[in-house]
């Protein structure tokens, strides 16, 4: 490849860049959303200019060239298959035979003199620098892990800080994790309200809308609340934070619609077995999606929590289904 | 920011400081500042926060780190 079919690419977003990473975050379309593999000029670099390596996945490339501008260096894209960074590190796509693979394809070694290339830090968990480095004869260099500190980690002669160099879990990112905790929990809970609605054409004490909030509120505490308050609540296992936020909310959503007055002792009981578990349950869901949990951590949490939960679930369910058949309609 | 804390004395991580050469490249690459360095070599500053990511285990030249790394 020479020099002059390099494809240069803007700094700066356009409106369908801000469309597509909209469009990506709310899960319309995810799929497909990246760009070609190879190598990419952003400002006007030369032969001395950094060589940065990423991901296809667009949102990706479009983070890094919002935080290059008024900067020249090279892009080398890897083929990712359009996951980022981290997740295609894990899954080995962002690795050490893509990496020379890609070296090579685009004859980086006749565009740039020097021998440097500087991966996202993240990009480790798949690359083995030593091996890449023999086999492309660039040394490889972990950089920052977000695109933002890139420009201050070059002009600080190739070193980061040690808040450069650490993953965060802050709100905004566990904000745009719920949806994806809570649409496939509604989706699971067509089913559920169509049991209810069943039980309700022969049960002497029918559902009202006082369960059905408590239901809902289970789902929300375990897939919205306990994800956004996470490093709030008391404890460490998901499991045992979930319950906790579980028991608040069915607490506080029974006495607002009078679930205790009304239903007999027995009743509340079940209510206070079922909708904290369930709650609990989908907030350990979340185990899956956090930054900071390890393989090994959320092994012994299911192990240790799971008999709890389903023990709770299933006596609670049975309470709460024999109340509402056999009950005494007092409602 | 508030540090996130998960479970404890669950990882896989091992170090053999016998092995250890002190690059340094363990603690360039860990995510959650499990390593410092101290007289050469590297040591287990915040072993809990070890997600098992096994960045440090491919990269160490030496092959003194050690992990099971997890699917996901
Ligand atoms: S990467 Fe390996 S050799 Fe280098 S400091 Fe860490 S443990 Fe020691
Ligand atoms: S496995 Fe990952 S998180 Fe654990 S010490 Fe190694 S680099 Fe750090």
């Amino acid at each position: 490849m020479s020099k002059n079919n390099i494809p240069k690419v803007s700094a700066t977003l356009s409106l369908k860049d801000i469309a597509g990473a909209l469009k990506v975050r709310l899960g319309i379309g995810r799929m497909n959303y990246m760009v070609e593999p190879g190598l990419y000029a952003i400002g006007n670099p030369d032969g001395s200019s950094p060589v940065l390596v990423s991901a296809n996945y667009k949102l990706t490339f479009d983070i890094l060239r919002k935080n290059l501008t008024d900067f020249s260096c090279w892009l080398l894209i890897l083929d990712t298959k359009g996951v980022n960074v981290w997740c295609a590190a894990g899954k080995g796509t962002f690795g050490t035979d893509e990496l020379v693979n890609r070296v090579e394809i685009t004859c980086l070694s006749d565009i740039v003199y020097h021998k440097r290339l500087i991966l996202p830090q993240l990009g480790s968990v798949g690359v083995n620098a030593h091996e890449a480095a023999r086999l492309t004869g660039f040394s490889i260099t972990y950089g920052p892990i977000r695109a933002k500190d890139i420009k201050a980690y070059i002009a600080n002669s190739y070193t980061a800080t040690k808040e450069m160099r650490l993953v965060e879990f802050n709100f905004m990112e566990r904000l745009v994790l719920t949806p994806m905790e809570l649409v496939p929990v509604l989706k699971a809970s067509f089913p559920i309200m169509g049991i209810i609605f069943l039980t309700n054409q022969f049960a002497k004490r029918p559902f009202v809308k006082g369960d059905i909030a408590a239901y809902f509120g289970a789902v929300f505490s375990g897939a919205f609340i306990t994800p956004l308050l996470l490093p709030y609540i008391p404890g460490r296992a998901f499991a045992w934070k979930g319950w906790l936020t579980g028991l608040f909310t069915t607490f506080a959503i029974l006495c607002k619609s009078k679930g205790f007055t009304k239903g007999s002792r027995l009743m509340s009981f079940g209510q206070i077995l079922f909708f904290p578990a369930l709650s609990s349950f989908i907030a350990m869901n979340f185990t899956g999606s956090t930054t900071y949990t390890s393989p090994s951590g959320v092994k012994e949490e299911m192990k240790r929590a799971l008999p709890i939960i389903f023990s709770f679930g299933a006596l609670g369910a049975i309470i709460i289904l024999c109340s509402h058949i056999f009950g005494k309609g007092r409602r | 920011m508030t540090k996130h804390k998960y479970l404890e004395d669950v990882t896989t991580l091992t170090l053999n400081t016998d092995k250890c050469v002190g690059c340094g490249l363990c603690e360039i690459v860990c995510p959650h500042g499990v390593f410092e360095m101290a007289k050469g070599k590297a040591y287990l500053a915040d072993k809990n926060s070890c997600i098992e990511c096994g960045a440090c285990a491919l990269n160490c030249p030496a092959k003194a780190l050690n992990v099971n790394p997890g699917v996901g």
